[in-house]
C-alpha cells in the first residue's frame, strides 16, 4: 500500500463560533452538502478506497444519519473518535493513531475544498523521496462583505512566511509573523545552499500533507509536538539545513529513521551517486546537497482551494464549491412554483418549498426550507429548515438552521443564528442575531 | 505451414507426457537463444499459444507477443513445457529435413547452431508508432495489464514519426490512482524519477531498477495455488510496460531485465518462499556488484595504463564510468587534464564538470560547437556508451558520433568505455530507426525575458526534435574498454556470443 488518508475532522471551527456553537463544523453545509464530504468526495475521485476518520462523537452520529454521507461516499471511512475538550491538535491526533499507520499518510483537513489534481503534490512526494509534500494555494481576497460585520472592517490575520527555492517547489522556511518577534532571520546555511529564494506571504495553507511513515514514528516519541502545521511542519522544514541531520553520526534514532529512504539504502545511494542529475547548479554540491530531510510544497495559481475556517471563507466557499460538481442546482425533490425567479447560480436543496412571486439569486436554500411568496433573497446563505415568511428581504445574510423570519423582514449582511427568530417587519442591518 | 502447425498440434495432444529432461533442458536452452536475440522464431509461436493466450493470431508470421513473454514459457511447470519441448524437437527435426532440401536460410550468422529455420524479422513496438494496427494492440495489452496509455504530444518531425514523443509535463500519474495499487508504489517512484529526468544514465537506472525490483520481491507473496517462479515473472510484466511508457529501457535495462526474470524463473518449485526471496535478493546485489562496480574497477584499472603523465583528455556529457576512470587516474597522481564537451538542451557536461573540479582536476568546459577548435590540444578522447551494438556500433548520447568523427579527422584515438552488461544484440546502422525523442519543450529557453519558441506549436510548418541518442560506426573509434579487457570495436559480436555460451 502506498498512501493512507488521514481526514482531521476534530477541528471546533474557533473562528466561526456562530457558525459552529450548534453545528460542528465538519457538518456545515456548503452548497448543501456536509463540509467534510467535500475532501473525502476528493479522496474518492482519486482513487482512495480507505480513510481513517478522525472526529469527535457527536460528528460521527451526524455523519450516520445524513444522507449525503451515507450515500455519496462509498470509500470504507474507519472513524476514530476523541475527546471533544479541544485540547488535542492535530499531531496528537496522529499519534492516537499510530498503530493503525502502516505506510506513509496523506493528512486532509475537513475544511478543504479544492479541485487541485493531488498527484501534483504526491508526485513530489515520491519523485524526490520527500519527508513532507504539502499543498498551498496563492489566495485571493475575499469580496464579499461578511455579514455582522460593521463596516468593511477585517481582523488582522497573523500572515505566515514562506520560503521557496528558484523552483517553486522545495520549502525552505516556513514560520507564523506571531514567532517572529524580531524579525525575520534566515540561516546562514540555507543561504549558502539556496542563494536564491522566494519569500511568499499571501499563500493559504491547504493543510494536505503527505508524511513518510517515519513522521508518525517520530512523533509518537516525541510528545511535545501537537499541532501538525502549527509546530510539526516548521520544525521538519528548519531540520533539512540543521547541521545535527547532516552530520554523519546522529544521537537521536528517530532523526535517523527519518533520513532512511528505503529498505535497501546503500543501493539507492549508489544510483542517485552514478545518476547525472542535480536539482541545483552553481555550486560543488552533489543533488539535494546531500540532505536526506526534504520538504517539498506544491503552489497553485488557478483553481479552487479554499479553506472554510471563517465567516467570510463559509460565504465565499458557498458560492465556488457548487461548481465542483455537476449536479442539477436545483434539488428535483424541490417544489418550486413557476412564478419564481431564480438564477443559475442559486442552489435549491431537498424538499424545498419556493412560492410564487419570489426571487432567488445567487443564494443557496438548505433542505426543507420554506420560502413564502414575495420574497427576495439575494446573495445569502439559508441553511435547513428555514422558514421565511411573506415579503422578506433578505440580502448578503447567512440564515442558520431552524430559523424563522417574520413576515416582511428585511435582513441586511446579517448572521441569524440556529433556531432564532426575527419578528415581522423587523429590519436588521448587519448585525449577529445569535443567543 | 498452417497445415504443419495443426498437424502438429494434434501430435502433441496424441503423445504422452513423459520425456527426459535433458530434452526439455536442451530446449529450454535453445529457447532462451533465440530469444535474446529478439527474432521471433515462428517456431516460438505455436509454441507460445498452447501454454498461454489462445486469442493470438495464428495467420499472422509476426506474433504479437512481445520477446519477453517467450522466454517465460520455458519456465512452465513440467507438464506444459514437456509437451511444447516435444513441439520443439519434431519442429526443429522438420525443418532440417526442409533446410537440407531447400538450401534457403535467411538466419543470421551468429544464430545457434541448432537453429536453422529461416527467420521473420520483427520490428519492436517503440518504433512503429505511426502504425495505427501497432498502436491498437499496444492498447489493448496495456489496457489488460490496467496501465494506463501515456499520449504522445506535439508534432514529430516526419523523420522520426515512428517514435514515441512524450511530454514531461503530463506525468503518467495523473491517469493513475493515487494510492496506486495496481503498480507497486517503488515502480511508480521510478517511473516518476525515469520520466523527469531524476535518474538519468545508463548504470544509475539500471541500479534503480533493480532497487525497485528488490523492493517489489520483498513485498512480495505467493498467493495460493501458484508457483513463484512463474507468477512473480507475470507481475513484473505490468511494471515492466509501466516503466517503458514512462520512459523507454534502455539495452542495460532490458539486460538485467533478462536476468532477473531468468534467475525467478530458476527458483526450483520446493524452495520456500522466504529462502526464494532471500536467494533473488542477493541474486540482484550480486549482479550489481559484479557487473557494475566490479566492472567499473576493472575497466578503470585498464584505463589507467592508457593515460600517461601531460595527457589532455576530452570527454563529452556525463558519464558515470568515465567520471570514475578520471577520478580513479587523479588519485594515482597522474598529471593530466580534461575538456568537457557539453551540448543543448541537457548541459549534462555541468553535472560532469562540478564532479571533476571537485575532485581536484583541472578541467576546461567547452560547448560541442567548438569542438573542432580545441580538437588539436586534445591528446586522448574518453567516452562512455549507453549500449554497443551487435555490428560494432556504439550508441551514446545525441553527440558522441560527431566528437568521434572529429576526432577521427585529427587523428586523436577515441577510446569507448562500456560494461559488458550494456552489450545488446541489436543491430543498427544509423540513428533513425531505433532512437528515443525526449520532450520537445526542453529545447525552449529564455534569454533576456525573450522566450522565441514558446508558441512553436502555433507554427504549422515548425517541428522541434530533441533527440537522445546516436550511433558511432566502429570506424571511428580506436578502442573499446570493457570489464573483459580492451577489444577492438569489430570484437563485440564475439563477445556477445561468449556470454551467450556461458549462460
Amino acid at each position: 500500500m502506498e498512501l493512507q488518508a488521514v481526514l482531521m475532522a476534530a477541528g471546533g471551527g474557533s473562528r466561526m463560533t456562530d457558525l459552529t456553537y450548534n453545528t460542528p463544523k465538519p457538518m456545515l453545509p456548503v452548497g448543501n452538502k456536509p463540509l467534510m464530504w467535500y475532501p473525502l468526495n476528493l479522496l474518492e475521485r482519486v482513487g482512495f478506497e480507505e480513510v481513517i476518520v478522525i472526529t469527535t462523537k457527536e460528528v460521527q452520529k451526524m455523519m450516520a444519519t445524513d444522507p449525503k454521507m451515507k450515500i455519496d461516499v462509498k470509500m470504507k471511512l474507519d472513524v476514530v473518535c476523541i475527546q471533544e475538550d479541544g485540547d488535542m491538535g492535530t499531531a496528537d491526533a496522529l499519534r492516537h493513531i499510530q498503530q493503525k499507520i502502516k505506510t506513509d499518510v496523506l493528512v486532509v483537513s475537513c475544511d478543504l475544498i479544492t479541485d487541485v489534481a493531488l498527484h501534483e503534490v504526491v508526485d513530489l512526494f515520491r519523485a524526490h523521496n520527500a519527508t513532507l509534500a504539502m499543498l498551498m494555494s496563492n489566495a485571493h481576497e475575499f469580496t464579499e462583505t461578511v455579514p455582522g460585520q460593521k463596516g468593511k472592517k477585517k481582523t488582522a490575520e497573523q500572515r505566515d512566511f514562506v520560503g521557496v527555492d528558484q523552483s517553486g517547489k522545495r520549502l525552505l522556511f516556513m514560520a507564523n509573523e506571531a514567532d517572529l518577534e524580531d524579525g525575520l532571520s534566515i540561516r546562514k546555511s540555507i543561504m549558502r545552499k539556496h542563494p536564491r529564494m522566494h519569500i511568499k506571504t499571501g499563500l493559504v495553507d491547504a493543510h494536505l500533507y503527505c508524511l513518510k511513515k517515519a513522521v508518525v514514528d517520530f512523533l509518537a516519541d516525541n510528545k511535545s509536538i501537537s499541532s501538525i502545521r502549527g509546530e510539526l511542519v516548521p520544525y521538519l522544514v528548519r531540520k533539512q539545513f540543521s547541521k545535527t541531520t547532516n552530520s554523519p553520526k546522529i544521537k537521536d534514532d528517530n532523526l535517523k529513521q527519518l533520513l532512511i529512504s528505503s529498505r535497501d539504502e546503500p543501493l539507492l545511494q549508489l544510483a542517485q551517486e552514478r545518476s547525472c542529475w542535480n536539482d541545483h547548479r552553481g555550486d560543488m554540491s552533489e543533488a539535494y546537497h546531500g540532505g536526506k530531510l526534504r520538504c517539498y510544497v506544491h503552489i497553485i495559481d488557478q483553481g479552487l482551494c479554499c479553506r472554510v475556517n471563517t465567516l467570510a471563507a463559509y460565504i465565499e466557499a458557498n458560492r465556488l464549491a457548487p461548481k465542483l460538481f455537476e449536479e442539477p442546482a436545483v434539488h428535483p425533490s424541490a417544489v418550486i412554483s413557476e412564478r419564481c425567479q431564480m438564477g443559475s447560480d442559486s442552489i435549491i436543496g431537498a424538499l424545498c418549498q419556493v412560492a410564487d412571486k419570489t426571487s432567488i439569486k445567487r443564494s443557496t436554500l438548505g433542505n426543507s426550507t420554506t420560502v413564502k411568496e414575495k420574497v427576495k433573497v439575494t446573495n445569502s446563505i439559508i441553511m435547513h429548515g428555514v422558514t421565511i415568511e411573506e415579503g422578506c428581504n433578505i440580502q448578503g445574510s447567512v440564515i442558520c438552521s431552524n430559523a424563522v423570519i417574520g413576515r416582511g423582514a428585511d435582513l441586511k449582511y446579517c448572521l441569524v443564528g440556529n433556531g432564532q427568530r426575527i419578528e415581522p417587519e423587523g429590519e436588521v442591518h448587519s448585525h449577529k442575531h445569535t443567543k | 505451414i498452417k497445415e504443419e502447425k495443426q498437424r502438429l498440434r494434434k501430435e502433441k495432444k496424441q503423445q504422452k507426457k513423459n520425456k527426459e529432461k535433458k530434452d526439455e533442458k536442451a530446449s529450454h536452452e535453445s529457447e532462451k537463444k533465440k530469444n535474446k536475440e529478439e527474432k521471433p522464431v515462428s517456431a516460438a509461436a505455436p509454441a507460445s499459444q498452447p501454454p498461454t493466450q489462445p486469442s493470438t493470431q495464428k495467420a499472422v508470421p509476426a506474433p504479437a507477443p512481445v520477446p519477453v513473454p517467450v522466454s517465460e514459457t520455458p519456465a512452465l511447470a513440467d507438464k506444459p513445457a514437456k509437451t511444447k519441448a516435444d513441439l520443439k524437437a519434431e519442429r526443429r527435426a522438420r525443418q532440417e529435413a526442409e533446410r537440407a532440401s531447400k538450401q534457403a536460410a535467411t538466419s543470421k550468422p551468429k544464430a545457434p547452431p541448432n537453429e536453422l529455420q529461416p527467420v521473420v524479422k520483427r520490428l519492436p513496438e517503440h518504433v512503429q508508432v505511426d502504425n495505427p494496427g501497432v498502436l491498437k494492440k499496444l492498447a489493448k495489452k496495456l489496457e489488460r495489464q490496467q496501465i494506463p496509455l501515456r499520449l504522445d504530444y506535439g508534432y514529430k518531425v516526419s523523420l522520426f514519426s515512428h517514435l514515441h514523443q512524450y511530454s514531461r509535463k503530463a506525468p503518467l500519474t495523473q491517469q493513475l490512482s493515487i494510492p496506486s495499487t495496481v503498480i507497486h508504489p517503488a515502480i511508480v517512484r521510478l517511473g516518476l524519477q525515469y520520466s523527469q529526468g531524476i535518474v538519468a544514465g545508463s548504470n544509475a537506472r539500471s541500479v534503480a531498477l533493480l532497487h525497485a525490483f528488490k523492493q517489489v520481491i520483498r513485498d512480495y507473496t505467493t498467493p495460493p495455488n501458484e508457483e513463484l517462479s512463474r507468477d512473480l515473472v507475470n507481475k513484473l510484466k505490468p511494471y515492466i510496460s509501466f516503466l517503458s511508457q514512462c520512459r523507454p529501457l534502455s539495452a542495460s535495462m532490458g539486460n538485467a531485465i533478462k536476468y532477473i526474470k531468468k534467475e525467478i524463473s530458476n527458483i526450483p518449485s520446493q524452495c520456500k518462499e522466504e529462502e526464494a526471496k532471500r536467494k533473488l535478493l542477493s541474486c540482484i546485489d550480486c549482479y550489481i556488484d559484479e557487473k557494475i562496480i566490479l566492472a567499473a574497477k576493472a575497466i578503470a584499472k585498464s584505463s589507467i595504463e592508457k593515460i600517461s603523465n601531460g595527457d589532455v583528455i576530452l570527454v563529452y556529457g556525463c558519464s558515470s564510468l568515465v567520471n570514475h576512470i578520471l577520478c580513479e587516474a587523479f588519485e594515482k597522481n597522474i598529471k593530466f587534464r580534461v575538456i568537457v564537451v557539453d551540448s543543448r538542451p541537457r548541459l549534462e557536461g555541468r553535472e560532469a564538470l562540478r564532479r571533476l573540479v571537485q575532485r581536484g582536476i583541472s578541467c576546461t568546459y567547452v560547448l560541442i560547437s567548438a569542438v573542432s577548435y580545441i580538437l588539436p590540444e586534445v591528446s586522448k578522447v574518453f567516452l562512455g556508451a549507453h549500449a554497443l551494438l551487435a555490428n560494432g556500433y556504439v550508441m551514446s548520447r545525441v553527440g558522441t558520433s560527431q566528437i568521434a568523427l572529429v576526432a577521427k579527422a585529427f587523428n586523436v584515438p577515441v577510446l569507448v568505455c562500456c560494461e559488458t552488461y550494456k552489450f545488446c544484440e541489436r543491430v543498427q546502422t544509423d540513428s533513425f530507426v531505433s532512437n528515443e525523442l525526449d520532450d520537445p519543450d526542453d529545447l525552449i529557453v529564455t534569454r533576456k525575458g525573450k522566450t522565441q519558441l514558446e508558441h512553436w506549436q502555433d507554427v504549422p510548418s515548425l517541428g522541434l526534435l530533441n533527440l537522445v541518442y546516436d550511433v558511432t560506426p566502429p570506424d571511428f573509434v580506436d578502442l573499446v574498454i570493457t570489464d573483459l579487457g580492451m577489444i577492438p570495436c569489430t570484437s563485440v559480436p564475439v563477445v556477445l556470443r561468449v556470454k551467450n555460451v556461458d549462460q
